[in-house]
Formats: C-alpha cells, structure tokens, sequence
C-alpha cells in the first residue's frame, strides 16, 4: 500500500469512516428488504476508499457533488447517521426534510451540494462550484463524483473544456466500478477515459480505488495544487460495488458472476485491506479495531431506531419549499 | 378473452410490428439483454439480435439525434427513453429536430420515429424520477403524443405509432406494467385521434388520461352509488386529440372534470377545459373543471408524495360539488 505522511489520528478517522460507510449501507439494504425504505436505493458498499480517501483530503468548506449511489459520499463529507437514515425513510428530521430521499440527500453544511438522479447531472454544478470559488477569491476545491456510465454524458465534455481554459479549481473524480447498471464498462466506453480529459489538456490520473492510503495521497496532492490554480484535475478510480445496481437488482448473474463479486470481496476489499494495514504497522490493535467496528454498529442501530420512530413531515409541507421568496406557514412561524 | 400486462402487450406490439418492417429497431439504454430496468423488452433480442435491438450508453442526446437521423434516412426507431424525466436532456434533439424537419423541408423529409418513455408518480422515486411531462412535448407542432391507460391501448397505440411517418412520443405509465386487461390475440390497431368512451353517463363527463382514466372509473362507481351518472372518456392521444368526442359528451351531460398526472399549471388539462370552453360554453350547466398533479416538484416522503395526485375520491367530490352547484356560486 502507498505511504502518506499522515498520522496516526487521521488513519484512524479514515478506517473509521469506511466502516461507518459501510455500516450505513448494510442496514439501508436490511431497510429495504423488510420493506421499511420507501423505493429503492443504491448501495456503496465496496466503494468505500474512494469517498474516504478524497473527501479526508478536503475540507469542510470544500465542496462535493455526488450522484444516486451517494451515500458513501454524504458519510465521507461528515454528515450524521440520524438525519441521513430519516432522509431515507422520508422523515422531517432528515437532511432535506424528506423531499428529497436517498437520490438527493444534500449537507450543505458539510459542502454536500446533493446527490443527483440524473447521470451526469452534477457536472455542471460541480464546475459552477469551483467557477463561484475563482469568482470570489475563495480557496475552496469542489470534488465531483459521477460513475464510468456518465463519461458517456455530452455535459462532460463542455463542461471540462471550460474548466481547463478557464483553470478551474475542479476535480471530476470518475468512479469506475465497472458497470453502469446492467452493462460492462467496455461496452458503453470507446478508448482511453483518462484520455478523454488529457485531450482538453487536463492531468489524468488512474489509482486503485480499493487502496485508501493510496487515493488519500493522490487526493491530498492534487487537491493542494487545485488551490494554487492548477487545476482542473481528472481521476479514474478503479472499483467495485458489492450490491446490484440497486437494492432490488438481485438476480444479476447474466451481466456479472458470483465468482466476479466473491473475487473482489474476498481479495479487495478497501476495509479488510487497511485493517490488517493498520495492525501491521502497529496502529491499532485488532482489539481496539473491534471495539470502534461495535461502537459503529451500535450508533448506526440506533440511528435506525430513531428515524423509524421519527415523524412524517406534516402535509402541510407539500408546497413549502418550490419558491424561496414564497413564505409557507412553517417558515413563517419559526422565522 | 386473455389478459396479460402492459408490460407484455407493448413487448407484442414491437416484436410483431419488427417481424412485419426490417427497418424497426429499438435503441437506448439496457434494452438488449436487461430488457429495461422495467423488464417490459425482455426476449426481444433474442429474437431480433443486437443489430435491432441496441444497448447504447448513458448518452440520451446522443442516441434521439442517432434515431432522427435514421429515421430521416429509411428507419423506423423506436427510441427507448428509460425515465420521462430524462425528457429534458433530449429536448433539443426530439423538438427543434424530428419535430421541424417535414414542416423546415417543405414536406421533403419525414421522421419516422417514436419515443418511447414513461410518466407516473407514487413509485417513492423523487423529483427526478417520478414526472409526467408529456404536457412539454404535447405543445410542440410537429409531435404526436400517445398516452395509453391500459395493456389493451399500450398495445394497439404503439403499432399505429410505428407506422405512423411523423414522430410520435409515448408515455407510459409506470405503475401499470404490471396491470392485466383483455388484449385480443389477432392483430388489431388503435386509430390516433379516437378518443374511448369507457362508462356512458348522462349527469357528468369525467375525461382521464393514462391512468387518470382508472381514477375517472373508480370516481364514477363512487358517483353511481349516489345516483350520479358519470361518462368517463379516455381521449388516448392527446396529440391528435378528438375534440369532437369530448365536445360531444360536454354537450351531452353539461358538467364536465378534466383529469391529469401532469402538473395542474399550463398543462393538458387547461387545454382540454379551454377547447370545451371555446365550443361548448352555452352547453354548460358549470365551469370545467382542472385537476392535475400538484404544481410542486414530486416529494419523496410518501406522506407528501400520495397527496400530490388526484384520488377517485377527489375526483367524485368535485363532482359532487359540481352537481349542487357549490362551483358556480364559489368565489
Ligand atoms: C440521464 C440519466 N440517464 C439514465 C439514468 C438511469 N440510470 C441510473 S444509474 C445508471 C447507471 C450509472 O452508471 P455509473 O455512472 O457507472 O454509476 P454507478 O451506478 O455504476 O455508480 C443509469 C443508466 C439516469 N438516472 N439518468
Ligand atoms: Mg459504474
């Protein structure tokens, strides 16, 4: 695995955070197999150093955009359980009140600008983002998250045409987990993608997105450089996702086999690998990490718990929130 | 007679409709061995091989201009848009190009192409996956716009759509591909421009589309038990739309609700209320009356989300209100 010069704080803070990705993942699945999940959502499980290893790089006023497989992305960024798992069951108390839901959970203040329904469709905000820090003499860096199916989006190419003649401070961060739903990356991708950004003159990078530290350390760079004014960056981030496409995609032996996903799991997997990294070099024990995996478990529990008994927003919230200079009687009454 | 799904039907429609033409082919997003997330294509490339049957990636412009065009140069596309949301990506493509280009080439060219998508909300799927759109596209000269309300209509409007030489958008809704009707086995077609009277009623007319058409039956069986005697038409294509059959049944009863899933605002409903206004006014016992989804983006949360559709019970009692007279005497 890549060394960084982190310490020992922050390796910790990484593990930590996969695991809670991961924690938050298999209850939203457990959610929707016992038919308490209102529709359907996309798993991140297997992603998880991806998300980790670019958003340890960042800081909090640092933005992201993220996509429907957003979860990891949300958690990373430093959003809560609580208000994440009520978003998911449409609650008041979650992030977007329950309007929004699994595909446009937003923290806005953790600089989460939304996940997004649309492939492809935050590349234009991400790249408006960084576009807004240029404008405003901010140092702030915005990540933008998408998977190796939206490389097939037009708005890619407009968008990073501008951010590299304008040298915005972007990094599109391409997630490539192999599939865009049910078909193969080389079906839908014509050469090289890392290609494609160098063609606008755009550094390119491609890492091992299994590999934590070894994200971390491209991120962190990259990221410093981005906040000189030498971006835009491009990273293709190599991965897997453990679930279907979505929750409900449980049948998926005819566009991908069992001993494909068990080879990944079993051989790949970010956190089995920086686990035994991280008792290998002494930084915690294998005690100490079954301790802080328990204390993971027991809060996303618990988090559970309280968005099942949490409160439906009151119908009265249907139309509050379509104009801002429109006052409901909420936000009347709390102003 | 056999029932079989929407679902089924519109797999019949195109596997018979591309034995019949070589020049039918599907393309778009996991439509080949996926068969759509929906799974309504499933078996067809089976049949007809990926050279007709084209998975494409996650590029909708991309793949509308690829349909224009080889429906200007002696195709037949069936474009298969995965979410009527994703309407916007296209619009460029389906309403400056495959909708201008005979009226632009002076009669010269023609496209042949029908899109085929969805609409419908209540499925817990968001503001991005849950939008009835065909109001956007039903505006534009040049597009003809189908919106069936059963397997039966599913079927039959999507052969005349693929024979038909002009673009044709269908919308289907999502919550009923799994829904049964009788669906004759010989070939039969569905004229455009026919709408269905579905209940004769004398006391008032209830018009639906898509699956508004079922919120109009069951507010009329509501309305039954009351001694109100509800028509219930279904218009099919709203582009041709058979104002004469819709003219004729407001004549009739005097009273008359337009329903839709599409947003209340500037929407279909507004239009059919305006034509029936236009021509019936001296008819009418009562102002039509419009009632459309919501104008709020569609809610996640199913305690919003089930409020922002109309209900055979919101339905029957507007029409109750419309027969007491409350209507006309309010404001
Ligand atoms: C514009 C658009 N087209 C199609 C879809 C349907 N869809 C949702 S996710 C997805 C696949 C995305 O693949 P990828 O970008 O690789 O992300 P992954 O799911 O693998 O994380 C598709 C086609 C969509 N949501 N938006
Ligand atoms: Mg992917």
């Amino acid at each position: 695995m890549a060394k960084t010069k982190t310490n020992t704080e922050d390796y910790l803070r990484m593990y930590r955070q996969m695991v809670r990705i991961r924690s938050f993942e298999d209850n939203a699945n457990q959610l929707y197999l016992s038919a308490k999940m209102p529709g359907l959502t996309h798993m991140y499980s297997g992603e998880e150093a991806v998300a980790v290893g670019i958003c340890e790089a960042l800081e909090v006023t640092d933005k992201i955009t993220s996509t429907h497989r957003g979860h990891g992305h949300c958690v990373a960024k430093g959003a809560n359980f609580k208000e994440m798992f009520c978003e998911l069951l449409g609650k008041e108390e979650g992030y977007c009140r329950g309007k929004g839901g699994s595909m446009h959970i937003a923290d806005q203040s953790n600089g989460n600008l939304g996940a997004n329904a649309i492939v492809g469709g935050s590349m234009g905000i991400a790249t408006g983002a960084a576009f807004t820090a240029k404008l405003l003499g901010k140092d702030d860096v915005t990540v933008c998250f998408f998977g190796d199916g939206a490389t097939a989006q037009g708005l890619w190419y407009e968008v990073m045409n501008m951010a590299a003649l304008w040298k915005l401070p972007v990094i599109y961060a391409c997630e490539n987990n192999g599939y865009s739903e049910y078909t193969k990356t080389e079906e839908i991708a014509a050469g090289s993608i890392t290609a494609r950004a160098e063609a606008f003159g755009i550094e390119a990078h491609q890492v091992d997105g299994q590999d934590v530290l070894a994200v971390n350390e491209l991120a962190q760079d990259l990221v410093a450089r981005a906040r000189k004014g030498e971006g835009p960056f491009f990273i293709e981030l190599m991965t897997y996702r453990y679930h279907g496409h979505h929750v409900g995609d449980i049948n998926r032996e005819y566009y991908r086999s069992k001993e494909e996903e068990k080879d990944w799991k079993e051989n790949r997997d970010p956190i089995i690998k920086f686990r035994g990294w991280l008792v290998e070099q002494g930084i915690a024990s294998e005690d100490e990490i079954e301790a802080m995996n328990a204390e993971i478990k027991k809060d996303a529990a618990e988090a559970v718990a309280y968005a099942e008994a949490a409160t439906y927003p009151e119908q009265s919230e249907v139309d509050m929130h379509v104009y801002t200079d429109i006052k409901h009687a909420l936000e009347r009454d709390t102003a | 007679m056999r029932e079989i799904t929407l679902s089924q039907a519109v797999n019949e429609a195109l596997a018979e409709e591309m034995r019949r033409d070589d020049t039918v082919f599907i393309i778009g997003e996991d439509v080949a061995e996926a068969g759509t997330p929906f799974k309504v294509l499933s078996g067809l490339v089976e049949e007809f091989g990926t050279g007709r049957v084209v998975d494409t990636p996650i590029a909708e412009p991309g793949f509308v201009g690829i349909g224009v065009g080889a429906a200007l140069t002696g195709t037949r596309p069936v474009v298969d848009l995965m979410f009527g949301d994703f309407l916007y990506l296209v619009m460029d493509q389906l309403c400056n190009q495959a909708a201008k280009a005979y009226y632009m080439s002076g009669g010269k060219l023609n496209v042949p192409l029908v899109l085929r998508t969805n609409m419908g909300a209540t499925r817990r799927s968001a503001a991005q996956h849950s939008q009835s759109l065909h109001a956007l596209v039903a505006h534009i000269p040049g597009l003809k716009v189908a919106m069936p309300s059963s397997a039966y209509e599913a079927k039959g409007l999507m052969k005349t759509a693929i024979r038909d030489d002009n673009p044709v958008v269908i919308f289907e809704d999502k919550l009923m591909y799994n829904d049964k009707a009788p669906v004759p086995e010989e070939e039969f077609l569905i004229p455009f421009g026919e709408a269905n009277i579905k209940r004769e009623g004398r006391d008032i007319t209830l018009i639906g589309t898509s699956s508004m058409v079922q919120v109009c039956e069951k507010a009329a069986e509501l309305l039954a038990k009351e001694g109100i005697d509800a028509e219930v038409i279904d218009p099919r294509t709203i582009v041709p739309l058979d104002e004469a059959a819709l003219l004729k049944s407001a004549k009739k009863t005097s009273r008359v609700i337009v329903v839709d899933e599409g947003h209340q605002s500037y929407g279909i409903t507004g239009e059919i209320a305006g034509r029936i206004n236009e021509k019936a006014f001296y008819h009418l016992d009562a102002p039509v009356l419009r009632m459309g989804a919501m104008d709020v983006p569609v809610p996640f949360s199913p305690a919003l989300e089930d409020i922002t559709v109309p209900t055979p019970e919101d339905v029957a009692d507007n029409a109750r209100k419309l027969m007491s007279g409350e209507m006309i005497h309010a404001a």
